[in-house]
């Protein structure tokens, strides 16, 4: 098969797979270098070489074959025992790695590659595999169970509790568990004090199968329990060729069965459906007014199935964040070699989901403050000992959901900062008055102002000064936002806060004189009513509400409309990141599920509104940001003060 | 706040073995030497009984009858301390509403194992 010239777009696909092969293989590589003897990673390994020797071939992508062979070649070696996983060869394996990637880019692209690099690193492979190593040792053969568990009705009724029973067994191995639920009866005929459930369980473990009947020996009456017998997983003999064929089939990979589409279709079907939102809005607002039962039950039956295909869709866009986790591994990796310090690099909640967009958004950022974890943070093994602590570092990736949003915290336990030298440091340099009373959390935010560094020494990891200022930037771009805590000497955490989807925000729908705005629900704190020649007696600029003072911004004059007529007028509170604001609109609407529509470049500039959206009349309301509202009463206040 | 045991048992140096292990991983235990006893001294709150089969006045069996049918225990659970020579007996208590039971005789180390089984 000639596929060189004649099939671009295969050879695309093929670049494509070979990008998800290349972040396998250097997430399998690491994973190896944390456990050299685990001859599943080793399986991983060779296959993904072996796919892109043979896949890269008959797409005329004959330089990256030619280099990958002799990697295959030495991993094969280290299948069949003959050769010891070293922290040099996983250095080289990686280093190889990249230069693959080096070689798909330079064909796509046309550019000429660098052959002598990849030459001199597959002459330390070769020398490294002469020199050889010990054989590993053969491991314990892990097995993968399949039990069904279904408990004698009568158990709790013998005082027995099955949760522990389940925490015991998932010490044995990685378990799955899935509840049966078929049995139970109607409520009329639950006894409760039975047990209706039963329990599908998988698990992989080396453990023989009497010690999973060991886990249920209180509970079992003799059929409670079926365990399918396990296929052995790993083999601690050399391979004979068969099986290395059915180890490298595709096949053998156990992934769930997936489709490729490009980002933009799916942006489209997003627009698509946003439209759609809107038109069903106008379809239910008409329904409503028609008093025809029989238009109502369609508006109410399409509302139902749109609101699905909106979730859908968005869900289509989510992904776990776990590979971009991934990312970092080898980047902190790869920068605490490079400076010389040892880094632990743990990450959490990697199947938390966000949209691939804030995904995508969120990537630099977040390799900027690791850098400056790695970098200024985290100290050197030396120093760590004197300051008592453990001399390998620890850098903690976290991620969870709170609300619509996603928190991504990114935590060491470093140095820390010291908000004196934050502080002095911006005074030298001019961001702050020498007599400004400053709380530690506005000390802290100093960080992000542009032209701030504290680094005594500019390394070439981090430290010009250029970034933080930056990644607030982006981060603000998303609606999210970034703070930072730090205990000098235990260490500094930044946390992101950021949107679960860029495409929809939970609103709240406004009226300001004439015309309607949204107002993100997020920020708002509560809503409150007062007497509108009350507010505007005096001019009053605040507003006392439980014992505190918040500021009013009056949104129909900030808004230059013309002044609405209503006795009486609503407040949003609302938290802001200059604190808490009072919003003064005429009415509140109520709850609206915004589909956010971009404004035009034209536009851009404009303050104080971030998007757009159509409202079910069709008429438009604009998405009001309220950080930037904030912000300018208060540069105002500032302007009009001196 | 650390779970009390109810260990019952007319052996003394039982007794005394059962509690000094309990009490080092960190339970309460309540000590009782028959089933009577035992019956008397479940009025105040107890997580889990652990009682000898062969016992004067009231025995294990008996007294596992009549903790299922009570009120405030009926879910409790309950282990046995049997001797290996009779298995017909552990289906017995099974069939009384015991949860569990221990094989006379046995290591310290198993005995919290079994105990942490059924209590989580």
């Amino acid at each position: 098969m000639n596929g060189a010239d004649g099939f671009p777009d295969r050879r695309l696909a093929f670049c494509e797979e070979a990008r998800d092969l290349l972040t396998d293989l250097e997430a399998a590589l690491l994973q190896l270098e944390a456990d050299p003897r685990d001859q599943e990673t080793i399986g991983r390994v060779f296959r993904a070489m072996h796919t892109i020797k043979g896949s890269g071939a008959m797409f005329g992508f004959d330089d990256v074959a030619a280099f990958t062979h002799d990697i295959e070649s030495a991993y094969d070696l280290v299948r069949s025992g003959r050769l010891a996983v070293t922290p040099r060869l996983i250095s080289l394996t990686l280093a190889s790695r990249d230069h693959i990637h080096h070689l798909l880019e330079a064909t796509v692209s046309g550019t000429a590659p660098d052959l002598a690099a990849g030459e001199s690193l597959l002459a330390a492979i070769r020398e490294t595999v002469a020199s050889g190593g010990e054989a590993p040792a053969p491991v314990t053969t892990a097995r993968d169970y399949s039990i069904r568990f279904v408990p004698p009705p009568g158990l709790f009724e013998r005082g027995a509790n099955l949760l522990p029973l389940f925490e015991e067994l998932r010490g044995l191995g990685a378990l799955t568990i899935e509840c049966d639920t078929a049995a139970l009866p109607p409520l009329d005929q639950l006894h409760p004090g039975h047990c209706y459930l039963s329990w599908q369980m998988r698990l992989r473990s080396p453990a023989p199968p009497e010690a999973i009947r060991d886990v249920f020996v209180f509970v079992d009456e003799g059929d409670c329990l079926t365990i399918t017998e396990p296929a052995e997983l790993a083999e601690p003999t050399a391979p004979t060729p068969e099986r290395e064929a059915a180890a490298a089939a595709p096949a053998a990979r156990p992934t769930p069965s997936s489709l490729r589409v490009s980002a933009t279709k799916l942006d489209e079907l997003i627009n698509i459906v946003g439209e759609l939102v809107t038109m069903q809005a106008r379809l239910s607002r008409f329904a409503a007014q028609s008093g025809e039962i029989e238009i109502a039950h369609i508006a109410e039956e399409t509302e139902r199935l749109t609101s699905m295909l909106r979730d859908n869709t968005m869900s289509i866009r989510m992904l776990p964040i776990e590979a971009t986790f991934a990312r970092y591994r080898r980047l902190v990796r790869d920068l605490a070699g490079e400076l010389g310090k040892e880094i632990e690099l743990v990450t959490e909640g990697g199947d938390t989901e966000l949209d691939k967009g804030v995904i995508d958004q969120i990537a630099d950022p977040l390799v900027h403050l690791i850098r400056n974890s790695v970098d200024h943070g985290i100290e050197s093994p030396a120093e760590r000992r004197e300051a008592g602590k453990p001399p390998c570092g620890r850098l903690v990736l976290a991620a969870s959901h709170s609300g619509s949003q996603v928190l991504i915290r990114v935590t060491d336990d470093g140095r820390g900062i010291h908000p004196a030298r934050v502080r002095a440091k911006a005074i030298e340099k001019g961001l702050i008055d020498a007599h400004a009373e400053l709380s530690e959390s506005e000390i802290f935010a100093l960080l992000f102002r542009t032209g701030f560094s504290t680094a005594a020494a500019v390394s070439s990891v981090s430290g010009r000064g250029v970034g933080m200022d930056v990644v607030k930037r982006n981060v603000e771009a998303l609606r999210g936002t970034i703070d930072v805590t730090s205990t000098p000497g235990q260490g500094t955490v930044f946390t992101l806060k950021l949107p679960l989807t860029l495409a929809i925000i939970d609103g709240l729908l406004v009226r300001v004189a004439a015309q309607h705005f949204v107002f993100p629900v997020a920020q708002v704190l509560e809503c409150l009513e007062a007497s509108t020649a009350d507010l505007h007696c005096g001019r009053r600029e605040f507003l006392e509400v439980r014992g505190q003072l918040v500021p009013l911004v009056f949104l129909e004059r900030f808004l230059r409309l013309s002044t609405g007529s209503g006795a009486r007028s609503q407040i949003l509170i609302a938290q802001t990141a200059a604190g808490h604001f009072g919003f003064v609109v005429d009415e509140v609407i109520g709850d609206h599920k915004t589909v956010i529509k971009q404004l035009g470049p034209l536009y851009r500039h404009v303050e104080g509104v971030s998007g757009a959206t159509i409202l079910g009349d069709g008429s438009i309301a604009l998405i009001l940001d309220a950080d930037r509202l904030a912000q300018s009463a208060v540069d105002e206040a500032g302007r009009r003060a001196a | 706040m650390s779970k009390t045991i109810l260990a019952v048992d007319d052996s003394a140096s039982i007794r005394q073995l059962v509690s000094h292990t309990l009490r080092t991983a960190g339970f309460t235990v309540i000590e009782a030497c028959d089933g009577q006893d035992a019956l008397d001294k479940l009025k105040s709150p107890v997580n889990l009984v652990l009682t000898d089969l062969n016992m004067p006045r009231v025995d294990g069996l008996s007294l596992t009858r009549a903790i299922r049918a009570s009120t405030d225990h009926r879910y409790t659970p309950i282990l046995l301390l049997t001797t290996e020579s009779e298995p017909a007996r552990k289906l017995e208590g099974k069939a009384a509403g015991a949860t569990g039971w221990l094989v006379k005789p046995f290591q310290p180390e198993q005995l919290l194992a079994t105990i942490r089984k059924v209590l989580g």
